[in-house]
């Protein structure tokens, strides 16, 4: 397996998904080729990282506006249910 | 209403009852589909336009076309995934009215093999996140993923961000499976080249 052939394999790799027959091929060029090692491990942490982190303020202010926005639009503002 | 069910019956999403109420026209339920979901789709939506006033615009404008079209909402999709598609459309047209980003649908930004290799082999810190406070670290990932082009900032940010499956991804931006593995691939490779300066381990620290 050369590294490309590896990252084509990268996304099932995440996805668990990499053909039964391709497993061991893909787990022995991980452990033999430093650079794919590295690419694997800082492409998870990237994932996780993302993933993990809140990036924008959702504050409660906000929602309670963007609510009662969405409830006054769709039923007008006599008809809003109690918070 | 459904009858009582049997415990081996298949778990129905408890979304489908509410949007049901919601079409008889309880205002609660959807009161109920507006709280659970305001939040993700504010996220979508200031992800894909980098904009927090157009972000707050969507976020309203996405519920009030959903409550208008709840009777076409035909439950083979989860509601979540049709509010997110309905989030995506909204916000790709934002950007482009606002024409800030030459490549706003979701095909014109693949022709190039740009950060489709990767480059740096630097081995990244154990928990690089750590190395940043709450406010630098949030920098950081904001300015990086506003660098992506919308499209593979739309596909990482409900395949990765959201945590849809790739089949939920596909369906709510209209792609193909394969189209969306390919843009993801990409979009994770080009993050992480561009993550990769802040946080490779530093010359001078031991392997
Ligand atoms: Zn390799």
């Amino acid at each position: 397996m050369t590294c490309t052939d590896f990252l084509a394999r990268l996304t099932d790799y995440f996805d668990g998904t990499v053909p039964s027959g391709l497993v061991a091929e893909v787990q022995k060029h991980i452990s033999e080729c430093k650079h794919c090692e590295v690419v694997l491990d800082s492409t998870t942490k990237t994932i996780n990282i993302y993933r993990n982190q809140e990036m924008y303020d959702f504050t409660p202010e906000l929602e309670e506006r963007l609510h009662s926005a969405i409830m006054t639009r769709c039923y007008g503002a006599e008809k809003q249910t109690a918070k | 209403m459904p009858a009582i069910q049997s415990p081996e019956s298949v778990e129905i999403h408890p979304d489908v009852e509410l949007v049901a109420r919601a079409k008889d026209g309880d205002v609660a339920a959807f009161e109920r589909l507006v709280r659970q979901y305001d939040r993700q789709i504010f996220r979508v939506a200031q992800h894909i336009t980098q904009n927090r006033e157009d972000a707050e615009d969507i976020t309203q404008d996405v519920f009030f076309k959903a409550y208008q079209k709840l009777e076409q909402f035909q439950g083979n999709s989860k509601f979540s995934t049709w509010l997110v598609r309905i989030a995506v459309n909204e916000s790709l047209m934002r950007l482009r009215k606002r024409k800030t980003s030459k490549t706003v649908s979701m095909d014109e930004d693949v022709h190039t093999e740009e950060g489709s290799i990767p480059r740096d082999f630097a081995e990244w810190r154990p928990n690089p996140e750590q190395e940043f406070n709450q406010s630098e670290l949030g920098e950081i990932l904001r300015k990086t993923i506003q660098g992506l082009p919308p499209g593979f900032r739309t596909v990482f940010t409900l395949r990765d961000i959201e945590n849809l499956s790739t089949e939920e991804t596909a369906e709510a931006l209209g792609l193909s499976v394969p189209a969306v593995k390919s843009r993801l691939l990409r979009a994770r490779l080009q993050l992480r080249e561009r993550l990769s300066r802040y946080f490779k381990r530093k010359e001078s620290q031991p392997a």
